[in-house]
């Protein structure tokens, strides 16, 4: 029962990976990614297996920060810097789709030969799978928010491998890696904020352009 | 009673039921838009009507145009002769059957692409344009939705896909059957030329694709050319609906009308989509498909990952 429910938010995981790459508006690529971080949260609790206080505390932490927070603060930086319009990917959705086609084929490939020692086998490649994915969206995407959505996936991959050294390593981990995310964030969000008022645009292709003279 | 009648009796269902499905989303979607809508029975009084004029043939076209939508009837027939229909095993079976079914529906598009382009119509050659390449993508999808239940099932036939080996599979292999059917569903809207990516309503000639290609047919030859796509909307759902419930094991009265009922739910599936859904813009419509497809891909490589 735990189990089937373990796998059926392993595949939810994967099927908001797809959803990020294929959406065209940024409020829903937020709203993929809050979905995301809510289906890790509980997963982090299934994947714990006994259900002591510091599995609740990690996962209420989980859900608060890369549900609610995080997607707030996106919201936020939206909303302040007015950019409301869609995601403009450097390479199209069709394609930016097939790589994530390809991305899935290779993680799976590589998670076969891979030691299996971790309890749940589907969690390898599906961090594998969020990790490309999250990296495919963070270089194929013209704007920094849309970068930081790519980088808070890519932290959601890191974070699955995470659980899959909970039974050994303890929750310090996550912790650090939650913490991570939070500060990496706020730092793109400022960063977003500041070229958006210096520049009037935050395309990150701006970024290359700065020079002196 | 005998293996064969069984599958005879559920093609007959097929056939009956066919327009019906079309006549259920009509409806479904004029009730969810508060309207009182056409009856059900409406695609079958338009099929009656259409089989009863006379038809007009435009002087360039050859006998192409002519044999075109009986020859479309005849590969739609085909292809719901090598599905089995009733659960158990379809009327023609041969290992790699899958591929003919695919290739069935494929001539059909062809025939009726080649009946287009012999009108000389350049708006008829643009709707084909469209349609080809549609169907193309769905294609792919297609066979990696055919190659997620041949990897489950561990057979190539689709006898084994949809029987027996089916429901063997279902308690392990479920979020991949389930994620087939959904991109099944979502292939079987544009096959068929459904909402997201064609509107059978519209007639403003811009954004038509399917009804763009069939502007010069008239009278019986429309008339069997609205049939068969009813028809091969009918046997892609017959498909969704074996894949969610299994009948491979039922008693073969039971396997029959679940999959009359079956029908008339998917079109009332259809009619909610229709009703909720904006029809896609047309540069939109391969990553939809391109999304179904990775449903597809996803499912398969899920199977091929969990049995090694």
């Amino acid at each position: 029962m735990m189990q089937s429910a373990t796998h059926l938010l392993l595949l939810l995981v994967v099927l908001t990976d797809f959803a990020v790459l294929g959406t065209s508006r940024l409020s829903a690529c937020i709203r993929w990614i809050a979905f995301q971080g809510a289906v890790l949260g509980v997963l982090s609790l299934l994947v714990g297996g006994d259900l002591a206080w510091n599995a609740w505390l990690l996962a209420a932490g989980t859900i608060i920060v890369k549900a609610i927070l995080l997607p707030a603060f996106l919201r936020w930086a939206i909303r302040e810097a007015s950019i409301r319009r869609d995601v403009e990917p450097l390479v199209g959705y069709l394609a930016s789709m097939l790589l994530g086609g390809a991305a899935l084929g290779v993680s799976f490939g590589v998670a076969v030969s891979m030691p299996a020692t971790v309890r749940n086998a589907l969690l390898v490649p599906v961090a594998l799978v969020t990790l490309i994915i999250g990296l495919i969206v963070l270089m194929t995407r013209v704007k920094a928010i849309t970068q930081v959505i790519g980088y808070l996936m890519l932290e959601n991959g890191v974070y699955l491998f995470g659980i899959t050294l909970a039974r050994r390593v303890p929750y310090l981990i996550e912790a650090g890696v939650l913490l991570d995310v939070f500060v990496g964030v706020f730092i793109m969000g400022i960063v977003v904020f500041h070229i958006n008022r210096e520049f009037d645009s935050i395309s990150a292709a701006n970024l290359s352009t700065l020079r002196e003279s | 009673m005998r293996p064969a009648a069984s599958a005879w009796i559920a093609l007959a269902i097929v056939l009956v039921v066919a327009p019906g499905v079309l006549g259920v989303a009509s409806r479904t979607r004029a009730l969810l838009t508060r309207r009182r809508g056409a009856p059900v029975l409406q695609s079958y009084y338009d099929l009656l009507k259409l089989l009863r004029r006379g038809s007009v043939l435009s002087d360039t076209t050859s006998r192409v145009f002519r044999a075109a939508p009986v020859c479309l009837v005849a590969s739609t027939l085909l292809a719901g002769a090598v599905i089995p229909l009733d659960g158990r095993a379809a009327l023609i079976r041969f290992p790699g059957d899958v591929v003919a079914l695919v290739y069935a529906l494929a001539f059909g598009r062809f025939l009726l692409v080649l009946a287009a382009l012999d009108t000389g119509s350049s708006f008829e050659g643009m709707g084909a344009s469209r349609e080809v390449t549609v169907a193309s993508i769905v294609e792919l999808g297609l066979f990696l939705s055919f190659g997620t239940l041949a990897a489950l099932t561990k057979t190539s036939s689709l006898s084994g896909m949809l029987g027996a080996p089916l429901a063997a599979a279902w308690p392990t292999g479920s979020p991949a059957i389930l994620m087939t059917a959904v991109g099944l569903f979502a292939l079987m809207l544009a096959e068929c030329t459904r909402v997201p990516v064609d509107d059978p309503a519209t007639h403003l000639e811009l954004t038509m694709i399917h009804e763009v290609m069939i502007l010069d047919h008239s009278g019986p030859d429309l008339a069997l050319i609205l049939y068969s796509s009813a028809l091969e909307l009918s046997i892609i759902a017959a498909i969704i609906v074996t894949l969610l419930a299994p009948r491979g094991d039922m008693p073969v009265a039971v396997s029959l009308a679940v999959l009359a009922a079956g029908l008339l739910a998917t079109g009332v599936a259809i009619g909610i989509v229709e009703a909720t859904v904006a029809r896609l813009r047309l540069p939109k419509i391969p990553l939809y498909l391109a999304s179904a497809a990775s449903l597809g891909l996803f499912s398969l490589v899920l199977v091929l990952w969990s049995s090694p």
